[in-house]
């Protein structure tokens, strides 16, 4: 599909912390002498994970089971099916109190009446703006951010020092003075990746739906127009020199970089953690205008959802609104996940470098539509463009016409 | 009991034939009365069915599925008198068949059948009672600029209130009572610690009660523009006001802002009356529209024509390419004079030792324009499209599917060639008829009576051959600008899933129709197929 998260978790976080007052601003034990200060909370709460967030997620709940006495029954669920799980269990009763996911979730979970509403009060402002926007669906507020994470552009330091390129086109002119096999890598598959092309394509000034003035999406199509179909006439045209290629899915992209075989890659921290224990010098950058504008990445979120039936509603918001949105839990995240955490107090004291790249290539973006709908652009977008892409689609204006027409007509019958 | 009656149990229920069984006199020497060592076995393993039935009947009775319940309630009489009656003697055999039938088979069938007729998918999830709760609730919204609270949860003799600081001031109110203020209670740090008349619930509490306080909505004042308290976490308290309210009696939404009505509609949502409807909405019966939708969505019909047509030949050809090679390894390898034969014939059969769906994913990669294995090393570096153009991945789907399938037919092939008496074949030879002539008058009829129904059911498997097509090419390369993504090697239950689930909204309503269709077409061809092969048999 449009990205893959293999999330190279490093677990083992050591705990010892004082027992957190409930007052929500998690500043340590000063109350801890009246009464409600150590909340022995009794019961147990069912959480949802996938594979690749449940290594980080583990401490997380044992140090929430020491604060509070409440057990959390962590349940790994299959990636691919958590989501899918989650809408049809959730109304027979059988679903969990909390399941962590991303923000793309929420349309869908919305959708189908299965997540809880939060109300995060006065901690929203010590939350980046667009990562709580990002769970937040018409106006209401229903899940609760930890991560953040783009992609960027990744340079692999022994092949090229420097970049100077201020548009796409020059990148790939510089990057061929290396004399590897291939110049920019950006993963496709056969079925498109429309994701990773995303900063390309806003440089064009073509986003995928239009954008209020608060950041929030409308259910207008962005991308039509003159400025879609120069974004498609330029994908033929990379497709042609071979600076794309269908082929190159994810997993193959990834291991040309580690094998030297290309100076860049577009790409996000799932893959660099990878790249950095290989011993490899990389350094990330924003990805360069290929059509004048900025290039702008859309900016996932990582977060907590709690079900629409939980039978520990407290329980859940406890751990959902007053724990994991502590700066000690969301440090913790980051340490074992690698991403910029959602908590400006936390992100402020990230010092990694290839961190804090993304975070300033990610500065500008939107976060990725939540809305239900989405569904049916990814697939007609990816497929579009990989048939510009392998030359399938020989006139790059219609095709992308043909393609808005189809997305709008998919989204009418959906309503 | 009449000594006969005895006398026809016995061969059918063995061993007590004992003197000793007959000395008993009354002649009731039933399996089920006579304390043998089978008798006890018996015992236990009813005992055990028995008892996991009483706890499934329990569990099913406390989360209230009644249909699972009287289900088990019925199966648990039946299994026990079934084995401890005289009279329930054949139902001892076909029993357990009977209820892994109903559950895994008629149950399924049922319940697609159920489905299918239905509107479930995205956005029609649940219960209408779970629609209207939730749509309440997503249109709960926080007052703007309103204050955090931080409550306290009290308790007056089982009714639960909240207890604020207003304006520096202790407040207390209910479900009922909204808040008012309070003389005498302590407050430490904004939050209120004790009522008089009310008693503080400690965290234990809270914990038993939890649906009780996040459930409970305190008014603000008696001015129900105020909007009321409520809280989430037991400890903030925030001012909601609802944008919409329920009336329960004529069944409508109505917006608190605007007045507009929503009113349920035949499709299982709240509709205003200028169309625009409320999520989520709930399940309904939708008749045969599912049904209908394949035919009258031309999204849908258009390209249906040109994916039914190539289902076919993708069935009928993967069943004939298989057939003829298993045919032919089947008879090079029954030769006796083939030397290693054994080891030849164990080899034949790995493919279909691997998974199919693994071997389907190998065959992607090794098939890969750019890195597979055929272009780079066996081709020698060539750049043949084989998943990547229409007409080579048609082309690499049947390949593939011959090198997953002839060992089947080679297998069932080489059964029935030895099964062939080897003395008709002979005595043809003797006539002088030719090898080839053999084959065709006498091998290949003799053989097709028993082969036949197995090229029937192969090929409805291949008709519904989901897997290898998913796990292949995902049923591209797609077709260019159609209005619903499929692609040339799509076959119809690969569409079917591209159309219910891969737009991102799942529709488990047309699924169910539409496989309810495909297992018709199945249904009918081998239906059609078993009769003509009847014919073989006369010969």
């Amino acid at each position: 599909m449009r990205r893959s998260i293999p999330l190279a978790a490093i677990a083992g976080v050591t705990l010892a912390l004082a027992a957190c007052s409930g007052s929500g601003s998690g500043s340590g034990s000063t109350a801890s002498a009246t009464a409600s200060a150590k909340p022995t909370l009794s019961g147990t709460l069912t959480m949802w994970v996938d594979e690749t967030r449940i290594d980080s997620m583990k401490p997380i709940v044992d140090e929430f089971q020491q604060q509070t006495g409440v057990k959390v029954d962590l349940v790994q669920k299959v990636s691919g099916d958590i989501r899918t799980d989650f809408v049809s269990q959730v109304p027979t009763g059988q679903g969990p109190d909390v399941i962590i996911g991303a923000h793309d979730w929420t349309g869908e979970f919305v959708n189908n009446g299965v997540v809880a509403t939060v109300q995060l009060g006065d901690k929203a402002k010590d939350f980046s703006k667009s990562a709580v926007s990002a769970f937040a669906y018409n106006g209401q507020q229903y899940g609760v951010p930890y991560a953040i994470e783009n992609i960027a552009l990744v340079r692999n330091n022994k092949l090229l020092k420097d970049t100077t390129a201020k548009t796409f086109d020059d990148l790939v002119t510089q990057a061929k003075t290396a004399n590897t096999p291939f110049s920019v890598l950006i993963q496709q598959g056969d079925k498109g990746d429309a994701y990773h092309l995303y900063p390309l394509q806003t440089s064009f000034g073509a986003p995928v739906f239009k954008q209020k003035d608060d950041g929030s999406y409308t259910n207008e199509i962005g991308m039509s127009g003159d400025a879609g179909t120069k974004f498609a006439a330029y994908l033929q045209k990379l497709g042609k020199e071979k600076v794309l290629d269908a082929s190159i899915d994810g997993d193959k992209a990834k291991q040309a970089f580690l094998d030297g075989k290309a100076p860049y890659i577009v790409t996000g921290p799932w893959n660099t953690t990878a790249f950095t224990k290989a011993g490899m010098d990389i350094s990330v950058l924003p990805v360069p205008s290929a059509g004048g504008q900025e290039a702008k990445p859309f900016v996932g979120v990582q977060g907590a959802f709690i079900s629409a039936k939980s039978k520990n509603p407290l329980l859940a918001q406890e751990f959902v609104v007053n724990f994991l949105t502590t700066e000690k839990v969301q440090t913790e995240l980051y340490k074992s996940g690698g991403r910029l955490p959602a908590l400006t107090a936390a992100a402020s004291k990230v010092d990694d470098k290839v961190l804090a790249g993304f975070n300033a290539a990610g500065s500008t973006g939107a976060p990725m539509p939540s809305i239900p709908e989405m569904g049916s652009v990814w697939s007609f977008w990816g497929t579009t463009e990989v048939q510009l892409i392998n030359g399938q689609a020989a006139d790059p204006a219609g095709a992308w016409t043909t393609m808005i027409t189809n997305i709008q007509n998919a989204i009418a019958t959906k309503k | 009991m009449s000594h006969q009656g005895t006398q026809v149990e016995i061969p059918d229920e063995a061993p007590p034939r004992t003197p000793s069984g007959r000395r008993t006199g009354v002649g009731d020497t039933s399996h089920a009365r006579s304390w043998s060592r089978g008798f006890f076995v018996k015992l236990a393993v009813v005992a055990i069915a028995d008892a996991v039935s009483v706890y499934g009947i329990l569990t099913a009775v406390a989360v209230q599925s009644w249909g699972v319940a009287a289900f088990l309630l019925v199966a648990l009489v039946a299994i026990t008198w079934v084995y401890f009656s005289r009279r329930g003697l054949p139902a001892k055999y076909l029993l357990p068949g009977l209820l892994f039938l109903l559950v895994y088979q008629l149950f399924v069938m049922g319940y697609t059948a159920y489905v299918a007729f239905t509107n479930y998918g995205d956005g029609h999830n649940s219960t209408k009672s779970d629609a209207v709760a939730q749509i309440l609730v997503q249109n709960e919204k926080r007052v703007e600029g309103s204050a955090t609270y931080p409550l306290t949860v009290v308790d007056k003799a089982g009714t639960v209130g909240f207890a604020v600081v207003v304006d520096g001031k202790a407040e207390v109110g209910s479900a009922s009572q909204p808040l008012t203020a309070v003389d005498g209670a302590t407050v430490d740090g904004g939050k209120v610690t004790a009522v008089p008349g009310w008693q503080v619930l400690d965290f234990a509490s809270i914990a038993g009660r939890q649906d009780e306080i996040v459930n409970l909505r305190v008014p603000f004042s008696s001015n129900p523009d105020d909007g009321s308290l409520r809280t989430q976490d037991a400890q903030n308290g925030y001012l909601y006001r609802s944008a919409l309210t329920y009336d329960a009696a004529a069944d409508t939404m109505t917006d608190t802002s605007t007045g507009t009505v929503y009113r349920p509609d035949s499709r299982g949502s709240f509709v205003s009356p200028d169309g625009t409807a409320l999520t989520p909405g709930w399940r309904v019966a939708v008749g045969f529209s599912n049904f209908t939708q394949m035919f009258t969505d031309s999204r849908l019909s258009g390209p249906f024509t040109q994916i039914l047509v190539w289902t076919f030949v993708f069935a009928g050809l993967s069943v004939l390419t298989t057939f003829a090679l298993g045919l032919f390894l089947a008879i090079t390898f029954n030769d006796p004079r083939v030397r290693g034969r054994r080891i030849y014939r164990s080899l034949l059969i790995l493919p279909y030792a691997f998974p199919a769906f693994l071997s389907a994913l190998v065959w992607r990669g090794m098939l890969n324009q750019r890195f597979g294995y055929v272009n780079e090393v066996l081709l020698g570096g060539a750049n043949v499209p084989w998943l990547t153009d229409g007409t080579l991945a048609k082309v690499s789907v049947l390949m593939v599917n011959l090198w997953l399938g002839f060992p089947y037919m080679f297998l069932v092939c080489t059964g029935a060639l030895q099964s062939i008496p080897t003395d008709i074949i002979e005595s043809a030879r003797m006539d002088g008829a030719s090898p080839f002539r053999i084959f065709r008058s006498m091998t290949l009829p003799l053989l097709m009576i028993s082969v036949a129904p197995l090229l029937i059911s192969s090929f409805a498997f291949n008709f519904n051959n989901f897997s290898l097509i998913y796990m292949l090419t995902g049923g591209g390369p797609s077709f260019t600008g159609t209005p619903v993504l499929i692609g040339h090697t799509d076959i119809l239950i690969s569409m079917v899933y591209a159309v219910a689930f891969g737009s991102g909204l799942k529709q488990y309503g047309l699924a169910s129709a539409v496989s309810i269709l495909i297992f018709i077409v199945v249904g009918a061809i081998s239906w059609w197929g078993f009769r003509r092969t009847r014919t073989l048999e006369e010969l």
